[in-house]
């Protein structure tokens, strides 16, 4: 099924498709995410429970904890993070978090500059393709 | 505009200053442009916050640093650890946690950086001068140093910061540059709630822009004029841990705030945030999971690390009856080599008191697992324990845990 392709700018190499995960409030990935199950565990997120592993995250930008890096790269290289994410700031957080895992374990999570015009129409598809290289990055959107 | 590297960045990228360097070169130049950034910049000091021990990915990343033969470039101060290595045995966990954590604590010594392990190095002889450009680690940290001391850093996760200890290098973009430092919110503190001291205050204010002002530099106008370094360290970590905060001006307090028109450049801000009495007190009893009046397991104070300071105004709370349930006290060790030579570890000692250093509570298996609630007077505690620990919490004043900890329950004063 072909989709609706949708212009982004890579911060993190990658390609993956996944369900989009819309989060309604930033994360932080040290503190907010179980590194075991790849699931919320911030009491205080809306989306509490959730599980990240293969979904494709959607967030403004992370929150909390500098430590979220190391958390971030651990969840990838455990396999429970998500497939891709899709950023409306350039959080360098997340950037290092999947550039190490990356550099450690070449285990890409791709991670993208998404238009904040863009946003509500990519997070009501039902799959999201990323992908991130050298030359800049898409998102196939199907809806 | 692309990054551009001086003949000293090309030298490092190269290898003519190791592997380690090159390496760490090659993630920071990854990074750089990521951000957007056109050059780097000397650093003058770094912290580095990688000696959690959060599962493999940690111990790898430094592993292969030391693999390398790397040594940091600049002075650098280590974060908080996994466990107390002076203490080991009140650490609780699991033995591949306690042995991967020993180990990555020692990987950073050899790497030469500093075994402060504290996440409050601005309280100690690694507190940078103002307008030092660093590169640190921790949020809470990164806060303080910019807000408190004017010393300038952005919020380098781990496995950064570690990259610019190793080159003596940042990358030259965010609050490193003047132009990115003025207020962009308006915080404006139209009233506290009766009898609330300072700390109380802080503490909500924290919570409450945190959540509100994301990652913003809000300029607050009228916090108390008794507001002290304490005071500001907890709203600093309140506020980096419900929110992105990196930079706050206090106005009157801050070195870059002596008043509203310098904090905020004469630029309008982007959100103006009104708190009343009410939205701090609900703010400080949105951190609280549990009810007043329920049984208590422990109290837990030093999130973050103890100041001698804190500790001077927390001894004579302590005098008289002997508290019911243990009060465990993060700080560093330095902090308590001075506890020591003033002699103030015995008193503490007798009312009850657990000092737990290189560590902090709320990121380890420490304290006892017993019925109960664990209440805190830091607002970075009671944000995340529930979180990373599955206990819950009650958020008090200083004093109130004090009498908490003597009636064995939670108490308001």
């Amino acid at each position: 099924m072909s989709g609706s392709v949708v212009g982004a700018v890579a911060l993190s190499s990658g390609a993956a498709s996944g369900a989009p995960l819309r989060l309604d409030e930033p994360l932080s990935f040290w503190g907010g995410l179980d590194l075991a199950t790849g699931r919320i565990v911030d009491r205080w997120h809306p989306q509490s429970g959730a599980s990240v592993m293969g979904r494709v995250m959607m967030m403004p930008c992370c929150r909390g904890s500098s430590s979220g890096s190391a958390a971030l790269a651990e969840a990838i290289r455990a396999g429970v993070g998500p497939a891709a994410i899709l950023l409306l700031e350039r959080d360098p957080i997340v950037i290092v978090g999947a550039m190490v895992a990356a550099e450690l374990y070449g285990r890409a999570c791709a991670v993208a500059l998404a238009r904040a015009e863009d946003w509500d129409r990519l997070a009501a598809a039902t799959r999201l393709t990323v992908e991130a290289g050298p030359g800049g990055a898409t998102v196939v959107v199907e809806a | 505009m692309p990054l551009e590297l001086t003949d000293f960045d090309q030298e490092i990228l190269d290898g003519a200053h190791g592997g380690a360097a090159a390496f760490a070169m090659r993630l920071l130049m990854r990074f750089a442009e990521a951000v957007a950034a056109e050059r780097f910049l000397d650093i003058e000091a770094a912290h580095v916050d990688g000696c959690l021990y959060l599962g493999r990915a940690s111990l790898d990343f430094v592993e292969r640093m030391a693999g390398l033969g790397g040594k940091v470039r600049v002075p650098t101060s280590l974060n908080v650890g996994s466990l107390d290595l002076i203490h080991p045995e009140l650490f609780l966990g699991a033995d591949e946690i306690r042995k991967a954590g020993a180990r990555l604590m020692q990987a950073h010594v050899e790497l030469g950086c500093a075994p402060t392990f504290t996440c409050a190095p601005y309280q100690s002889v690694y507190r940078p001068r103002f307008g030092a450009q660093i590169a640190w680690g921790e949020s809470n940290a990164i806060v303080f140093a910019n807000s408190v001391i004017g010393a300038r850093t952005n919020r380098y996760g781990d496995f950064i910061d570690l990259c610019c200890a190793m080159t003596g290098r940042a990358p030259a973009y965010g609050l490193h540059l003047s132009e990115n430092r003025f207020a962009s919110a308006l915080v404006e503190i139209e009233g506290v709630p009766d009898g609330w001291e300072a700390e109380r205050v802080c503490v909500a204010v924290g919570h409450a822009i945190g959540r509100r002002c994301e990652n913003l530099v809000p300029a607050i106008v009228g916090l108390p004029a008794e507001t002290n370094e304490d005071n500001l360290k907890a709203l600093g970590a309140a506020a980096a841990s419900s929110g992105a905060v990196a930079l706050f001006h206090a106005v009157g307090l801050t070195p870059e705030a002596p008043d509203i028109g310098t904090a905020s450049g004469g630029i309008e801000p982007q959100m103006v945030l009104r708190l009343s009495a009410d939205d701090l007190a609900e703010a400080a009893r949105s951190l609280s999971n549990a009810p007043d009046g329920a049984p208590l397991a422990a109290v837990t104070l030093g999130t973050p690390h103890f100041s001698i300071a804190e500790f001077a105004r927390l001894t004579p709370l302590l005098q008289g009856k002997k508290p019911r349930v243990g009060i465990w006290i993060n700080t560093s060790r330095a902090t308590r080599e001075e506890l020591r030579a003033r002699g103030w570890d015995k008193t503490l000692a007798a009312a009850g008191v657990t000092l737990v250093v290189d560590t902090c509570i709320y990121v380890t298996t420490l304290t006892p697992r017993g019925a109960g609630v664990m209440m805190t007077n830091s607002g970075k505690c009671a944000y995340y324990a529930p979180g990373n620990l599955g206990v819950d919490v009650a958020y008090g004043s200083l004093a109130e845990c004090v009498a908490s900890a003597r009636a064995g329950k939670v108490v308001r004063l």
